[in-house]
């Protein structure tokens, strides 16, 4: 928890001074360019952007617990509970507008993790078994070339393939977004190419990383003593090669399916899904400061989140840890 | 490059002490781990593209000059306007003249962006790299070497730049460039700021790793005879472990380059990069989504970046496989 303040506090920091903005030119962007600079003067003392950095830091952080009232002169307005202030240029709350974006990217990370680690890990343990078998050889070699694949140039590519040339059809050009509540086979007719090529990069490093524990695992003595008390291979394979090799995965897994959940930045933005990653690309490209902080802070808060169930985790997965 | 790569652990092995066994067999590490490496057909072959492109990256002017056209230059005339700037010709006007084709609209030479494409890319993850390793190995080194409340800081900040969301920060970052800062202008001053960023952010693995190995080293029998010949901590930081530590920089920092890569493409691509008029693989990418109908506008910067990165991988790998006795 410690690390989430820190975080915060260097976001809020950083961002805001590193963009050389002057109070007056953040107030300009609320009030417009028309307006004459004692105007831009009076709005950032209203908006208390002469305060000093620690004073701003505090009435931010106390808006994402409490809520706040805006005063812009035309009527005071309630910002409710967790408040990350209003976008600059929709001048519309930003809280409600990252809520809106969740499902999307959830959909995304989730259904996309369900296939990497599904291929990924399966490959990795065929692989270690039969090690220097074709299999072994054609997966491996496929997995390198698949962690060396940009994402964006993967998603291109079955965009173009699949979407675009005629034969092999899939989605519709410039993908769309349909809820799961409205239209489940829609909605994973909609997700399933941005899936397949988010599942190709990881399948590729999980099968890599599994390939690489299992190997190490397999030539431990507990295997030894598994395999000498006459269990059956299968049993040997997966009940203690593969519990003591997950291990490493379930980290990695954890703190990626956290990241991306925060947002698949370049996925989104290749197959224009309305998720959270696009629309922090989005909101940086607008320079809309509010916005560009709350989705910072909402991405860091599923990375922490993701790092605290990994740890639970564990203890469940590796009988070696034990919650004491 | 990599017969000075592959040479640099023999010089340093020669002069750590603790390796005297292995130059009484006549082979040091450094020999024993080229010999392997030239064996390995995959990281040889790695290893010769990423030369070859090292050299098409600082000879692109001249490679340009024989084989294309200046990457500035438009060749309005080769494209069909009444389909809306679409090359003539086949595949994207793909001819002798024009090797990869022509980009739709601007009418420029693709061969050429490509090629300059490799300077920005390279530029930008090897100095990158740089700062991640010299980042990296400084903390991981003190780290490992004075251990208790210096180790668990350091620990903690490795924790935290491991578990940023990197690249959401990045784009944050470099989406907020001022036009000139710091006497710099334009790509100059961006490219100085990309390099920053993606070096400064990425020195997390790099650091935990060294600064496990430096754990163990700090053990070892010759950090005590250093220790009780009176040696002090910086003397036994730089003349005793340091060169012990060379085999993990230096395969480490060959797989951190192709990440590097692929992070300032990423950048480049969602339009926080370079831009244009300066040619990058990823910014390329980027305005080639809008012509989807002409493949060979994806395809040859895409397979620019993926040849690269493979490259770097494979002689990583390589690399990795043999200076570590424990694989294979």
């Amino acid at each position: 928890m410690v690390v989430v303040s820190m975080i915060t506090f260097a976001i809020f920091f950083l961002v805001p001074r590193l963009a050389g903005q002057t109070p007056e030119l953040m107030a300009a962007r609320y009030v417009g360019p028309r307006a004459r600079s004692d105007q831009y003067h009076e709005v950032a003392e209203r908006l208390g952007f002469f305060d000093p950095i620690h004073v701003q830091y505090w009435h931010w952080l106390k808006a994402i617990f409490v809520g706040m009232e805006f005063n812009y002169g035309n009527g005071v307005e309630h910002c409710p509970a967790p408040c990350f202030g209003y976008s600059y240029l929709r001048s519309t709350p930003v809280w409600p507008d990252l809520l809106e974006r969740v499902p999307v990217t959830a959909s995304l990370a989730i259904g996309a993790a369900v296939i990497w680690v599904l291929f990924g890990v399966s490959t990795g343990v065929i692989s270690a078994l039969r090690r220097g078998s074709i299999f072994d050889r054609v997966s491996m070699g496929t997995a390198l070339a698949g962690v060396s694949l940009p994402i964006f140039f993967t998603g291109l590519m079955t965009l173009v393939i699949f979407s675009y040339g005629h034969p092999f059809r899939i989605t519709a050009p410039g993908s769309s977004y349909t809820p799961f509540t409205e239209n489940p086979a829609e909605w994973a007719y909609d997700l399933i190419l941005p899936w397949i090529t988010l599942a190709f990069l990881f399948a590729a490093a999980y099968a890599r990383l599994t390939r690489a524990g299992m190997l190490e695992t397999m030539h431990e003595d507990f295997i030894r003593t598994a395999r000498a008390k006459g269990l059956a291979e299968r049993a040997v394979v997966l009940k203690h090669g593969l519990r003591a090799a997950l291990t490493p995965i379930v980290t990695i897994f954890g703190l990626d399916l956290g990241l991306l959940l925060g947002g698949a930045v370049l996925t989104e933005s290749t197959f224009s899904l309305p998720g959270l990653g696009k629309y922090a690309v989005d909101a940086v490209m607008r320079q809309d400061f509010p916005q560009v902080m709350g989705v910072t802070m909402f991405a860091t808060f599923f990375i922490v989140v993701a790092n605290l169930v990994v740890d639970i985790l564990y203890a469940v997965v590796d009988p070696r840890v034990r919650v004491g | 490059m990599p017969m000075a790569l592959g040479s640099e652990p023999i010089t340093t092995s020669d002069t750590s002490p603790g390796r005297g066994s292995e130059s009484i067999k006549g082979r040091s590490l450094g020999q024993i781990a080229w010999s392997r490496l030239r064996r390995d057909k995959a990281a040889v072959g790695g290893g010769v593209v990423v030369i070859l492109l090292i050299l098409v990256a600082i000879f692109a002017p001249l490679i340009v000059a024989l084989l294309g056209h200046p990457p500035e230059e438009f060749h309005q005339e080769l494209l069909d306007r009444t389909r809306g700037g679409i090359p003539t010709g086949t595949f994207g006007g793909m001819s002798r003249d024009f090797l990869f084709g022509l980009e739709p609209v601007s009418g420029r030479d693709l061969f050429s962006r490509v090629v300059y494409g490799a300077r920005v890319s390279l530029l930008i993850a090897f100095l990158a790299t740089l700062l991640s390793v010299v980042i990296g190995t400084v903390l991981g080194v003190i780290a490992g070497y004075f251990g208790g409340w210096v180790d668990s800081v350091i620990g903690r900040l490795i924790d935290l730049v491991l578990a940023f969301p990197l690249l959401l920060f990045a784009i944050v970052l470099v989406g907020v460039i001022p036009q000139s800062a710091f006497g710099l202008t334009g790509n100059g001053l961006r490219i100085a700021i990309l390099v920053f960023i993606i070096g400064f952010f990425n020195w997390g693995y790099i650091a935990r790793i060294i600064r496990g190995q430096a754990l163990s080293l700090r053990e070892r029998e010759f950090i005590d005879a250093a220790r009780s010949l009176g040696a002090r901590g910086p003397y036994i930081i730089f003349r005793e472990m340091l060169p012990n530590l060379a085999a993990p920089i230096l395969v480490y920092s060959t797989l951190l380059i192709p990440t590097n890569i692929l992070f300032e493409a990423g950048l480049s691509f969602l339009g926080v990069g370079i831009q244009p008029p300066t040619p990058s693989w990823g910014q390329t990418l980027a305005t080639a989504v809008r012509f989807y109908n002409l493949p060979h506008y994806i395809f040859w910067p895409g397979m620019a970046i993926f040849i690269t990165v493979l490259a770097f991988n494979l002689f990583g790998d390589g690399l990795r496989d043999a200076l570590d006795p424990k694989t294979k």
